[in-house]
């Protein structure tokens, strides 16, 4: 029954949240009508994801969610140090990252994270050979940074959604 | 306004101009396309992610009732932007890093 009337209960339980972030959550009938639309909404949506995937691990999705801000500050003042630094000493390099993941929505997930994380842009997924093309402002070592992608985020993300 | 969080707001909203000035720097310094490529993402992530913590705080705290549309805002561009960035990406390479160099 209820799978039947929540077809994708993470789905509702985010539409909802946003739909009370953005109204500020100002009063009970707006709490309502977002209520019904977050029952409504997966419905009208869900043939765009015919295998979506489900996270597997909560508690480890919320970690690396928190991991990832980390990394964000972290990397934006790396990369800010780099940007007023000497231009001519970066080595900016195309790296390829082969992937232990075989999902279409893993690996945009992985793809994000690289590009959020300063210092790397995700260029291009190749889903036949399954290699990440990654673009680094500053990699005196493109091994090393394969083994960091691969290791912090790869793994964590391969973790929470089972693939 | 209490000053220990006028003082927080304050910092917040200085951090953000800051690593917005930086993406701005970066994309002027930078010698090619891939590279000035990762100016604006600073931008967005640190920059507006600051500047909307800010304004969260601020409105939380002088108005009533809480103020959290600056969270969908700042979740919104953390969707939006690798997403713009991959298909800038890809577009220069499908041009050829030759045009890309300049």
């Amino acid at each position: 029954m209820m799978r039947r009337l929540l077809p994708r209960p993470a789905l509702s339980i985010s539409l909802f949240l946003l739909w009370a972030v953005l109204g500020n959550a100002a009063s009970l009938a707006s709490l309502l009508l977002g209520a019904l639309l977050s029952v409504l909404l997966p419905f009208i949506v869900s043939p765009f994801w015919p295998d979506a995937l489900h996270i597997q691990r909560p508690t480890l999705a919320l970690r690396f969610a928190a991991r990832i801000g980390w990394d964000i500050l972290l990397a934006n003042w790396a990369v800010a140090r780099r940007v007023v630094g000497p231009v001519a000493a970066l080595h900016p390099a195309f790296v390829d990252v082969p992937l232990d993941l075989r999902d279409p929505f893993a690996a945009t997930v992985l793809g994000s994270v690289v590009s959020l994380t300063p210092g790397t842009v995700s260029i291009d997924v190749d889903r036949e050979r399954w290699v990440l093309q990654v673009h680094a402002l500053d990699a005196p070592d493109p091994q090393a940074l394969v083994r960091e992608i691969k290791q912090r985020y790869e793994a964590p993300i391969r973790e929470i959604f089972a693939c | 306004m209490n000053p220990a969080i006028e003082f927080l707001v304050a910092a917040l909203i200085l951090l953000g101009a800051l690593f917005a000035l930086l993406g701005s720097v970066g994309l002027a310094r930078l010698p090619d396309f891939f590279t000035r490529l990762h100016g604006p993402t600073k931008a967005t992530t640190l920059g507006v992610g600051a500047m909307s913590l800010a304004s969260a705080l601020y409105f939380t705290t002088t108005q009533p009732g809480l103020s959290l549309h600056e969270i969908a805002v700042m979740m919104f561009l953390f969707i939006t932007a690798p997403v713009s960035a991959h298909l800038l990406a890809k577009a220069a390479l499908h041009r050829g890093k030759d045009d890309a160099d300049q």
